[in-house]
């Protein structure tokens, strides 16, 4: 075992400061410390709390569904004539991705705490969707904030907010995207700290929501790992799933670190080409800084400006990434590439025809990489893709994109 | 002795409060902010804080976001905030000048190089919103090493016995934030800023100035019957960005900002001596 596959190492991060390595830790605003701090002074006694789990694993059990399937994808597989390939299907849980894991962990906090006001930020709607869903759920006031360029593209998943009972308030500020979406709840929350709690919605942001967003979130590969060993008899051979923040990734992967015969895909979204520099893709061609709280891996320019991101996915669509997959990058535990739009839209049809599984444009990057992996592997070898999340709510956008009126 | 403490202890002698205002470096047009600061310094400043434009810049307001968008359209880089301080200071060495702004464009450019840009260029302070004690210490190395002051902000929510780790690593001022929630926000509770900044006082014999929340005369009264100096940004921002909006000429929008900064000069002379 090398260094790099030692279990206890990746049970030692984040330290105390919530860093991995140099990335990570607090930079937030003086008025947010001490919230934090009551968040990470609850939070670690949770984690240890056997009620509280009981809690989380059955709201899981009989609210989400869960466990999700593995599903072996035999007749794509057979078409490539490589690895095997098997979906964790995330898309089943009810909201229909793999957000909701964290939201029903965050909304349990938030409970715990006594607050009554959640707030939360949202790209391509889904993990707005699903704050809104354990709102209602629980009776809590629920804001999501939402770029505005977002709001029109994932127009179905606002309504859906609004059913729920969310109010959905569109970002006007800068580029209208998930990055300034993540500024106003940051905003709204500094002005209402007392009474508000901030669902962040995936692995970055300021310690401790990069650990407990992983946590939660490891409710993934620790089924997926069972699931593997029960249905082929041995650990997958490689995992794949697509980094945006990065939740469903570290979902994934952090069960199965410690185990050397796994390589890891983090599959970032290429846009129109990560040479053309319009992109999402900060591991691929971004470099270290400070942004919501957190260091880590960031399109910028040589002033420290964060840089416009362009991907057809509004929820891979911003320029940082959480600071444990920076870590993860330079000690070379995970194997980061990216998957442009094209070859993300031509997966999703061909998922979608092939398979009868239609999964949402983040997803479809994932996929679109593991047909590349798989076809390299043999027959023998398999991987594991997380299907985060279903592509009901893409369907506008592949129609628009491709001319169809619906 | 650092041009802070000097102006500091100066205004205490003369029994008289500070006042610091805040502009975004840029804003309106680059031009415009070097001869902007010496007015403000000819209309009873005694501080100047200078807003480094940052693309998201989570603790500003829509006023000074909208300043930020202005400066980086004007193509401002921290940098280029920088050569306004050196040009500031080849007429004004003895305004001490504070920059604010974010950890990122300060990591992009490194520690170590940001410090010796500052100390060149005759900037007396720096505060950066998010860089909190926890995180602040590869800054503060070489901001100590030339002679800078880093200056922190405290808030409501600070807990007390937070205040004297965060004042162990501070110098020159503590900025105490007097609302909870961003620039320009309203609603400044006199007795919760009273309550503060006497424990602030038991724990650092450094002067204190408040912001957040000081729009006019009447406000900066009030805080500066407490405080060592009043901040005031958003107030100034807004009014040459309505006067622009309104059809101002650029040079007639920022009269009507210096003319606040003067009526705000007067607000806090009427103020007695220290409590």
């Amino acid at each position: 075992m090398t260094a790099k596959h030692d279990p206890a190492l990746y049970a030692s991060v984040p330290d105390a400061h919530g860093r991995f390595g140099q990335f990570g830790g607090k930079f937030v605003a003086e008025t947010l410390m001490s919230a934090l701090a009551d968040l990470e002074d609850l939070y670690r006694r949770l984690a240890n709390d056997a009620e509280f789990q009981r809690e989380f694993d059955e709201d899981l059990a009989h609210y989400v569904g869960r466990p999700s399937p593995l599903y072996e994808a035999a007749r794509m597989s057979d078409h490539i004539g490589g690895a095997r390939i098997f979906l964790k299907r995330e898309d089943l849980n009810h909201t229909g991705a793999h957000k909701v894991n964290n939201t029903i962990g965050q909304a349990l906090l938030a409970k715990h705490m006594g607050k009554k006001r959640v707030i939360a930020e949202t790209g391509a709607g889904q993990h707005g969707v699903a704050s809104a869903t354990v709102a209602a759920r629980l009776g809590l006031e629920c804001h999501v904030f939402m770029g505005e360029e977002d709001v029109q593209r994932q127009s179905l998943n606002v309504y859906r907010m609004k059913l729920l009972g969310a109010e959905v308030i569109p970002v006007t500020s800068g580029s209208r995207t998930l990055k300034d979406a993540m500024n106003e709840a940051m905003r709204d929350w500094v002005t209402n700290v007392d009474d508000t709690f901030y669902i962040i919605g995936t692995v970055a942001g300021p310690h401790p929501y990069p650990m407990l967003v992983r946590d939660f979130q490891s409710v993934i590969g620790r089924e997926a790992r069972h699931q593997s060993l029960a249905m082929t008899g041995k650990l997958p051979d490689a995992l794949v799933a697509c980094v945006g923040g990065g939740s469903n990734a570290i979902g994934l992967f952090h069960p199965f670190l410690g185990d050397e015969s796994v390589a890891m895909y983090g599959v970032e979204a290429g846009g129109h080409g990560v040479e053309t520099g319009e992109h999402a893709a900060p591991l691929s061609a971004g470099t270290p800084g400070v942004l919501h709280g957190n260091r880590t891996y960031l399109m910028q320019d040589e002033n420290g400006q964060i840089s416009p991101t362009h991907s057809v996915s509004a929820g891979l669509d911003y320029p940082g990434v959480g600071p444990e997959h920076s870590w993860l990058k330079d000690i070379g535990r995970v194997n980061y590439v990216a998957a442009n739009d094209d070859e993300a839209l031509a997966a999703f049809h061909r998922w979608t025809r092939m398979e009868g599984v239609m999964p949402a444009l983040e997803t479809a990057h994932a996929l679109a990489y593991a047909e590349k992996l798989a076809a390299q592997m043999t027959p023998d070898q398999h991987i594991i893709v997380n299907l985060s999340g279903r592509g009901d709510k893409d369907i506008l956008t592949v129609a628009a994109l491709e001319g169809i009126k619906v | 002795m650092s041009r802070l403490q000097t102006r500091y202890d100066a205004l205490r002698t003369a029994d008289k409060k500070a006042v610091v205002p805040y502009i975004v470096a840029g804003d309106p047009s680059v031009g415009a902010t070097v001869p902007l600061m010496h007015r403000l310094v000819a209309a009873g400043a005694d501080v100047l804080e200078l807003g480094v434009p940052f693309s998201d810049p989570m603790s500003e307001g829509p006023v000074i976001q909208l300043g930020h968008e202005r400066a980086l359209e004007n193509g401002v880089s921290l940098r280029g905030v920088l050569a306004m301080v050196s040009a500031f200071r080849e007429e004004d060495t003895e305004t001490p000048v504070v920059v604010m702004g974010y950890a990122n464009p300060v990591e992009r450019m490194g520690h170590e190089a940001f410090a010796d840009a500052c100390a060149s260029a005759g900037v007396d302070g720096v505060i950066t919103v998010d860089l909190p004690p926890e995180e602040v210490d590869g800054l503060n190395e070489h901001l100590i090493r030339v002679g800078i002051d880093n200056i922190f902000l405290i808030s409501p929510t600070t807990p007390d016995e937070r205040i004297s780790t965060i004042v162990s690593r501070a110098s020159g001022f503590i900025y105490y934030v007097a609302v909870k929630g961003v620039t320009g926000a309203g609603n400044l509770d006199v007795a919760d800023v009273r309550h503060h900044l006497g424990l602030i006082r038991a724990a650092s014999s450094l002067p204190v100035a408040v912001g957040f929340g000081i729009k006019d005369a009447a406000s900066a009264s009030n805080v500066a019957a407490i405080a060592d100096g009043v901040v005031v940004g958003s107030a100034l921002i807004d009014t040459i960005a309505q006067g622009i909006a309104n059809g101002d000429t650029e040079a007639a929008a920022i009269d009507k900002a210096v003319a606040l900064l003067t009526d705000i000069r007067a607000g806090v002379n009427k103020v007695a001596s220290a409590p």
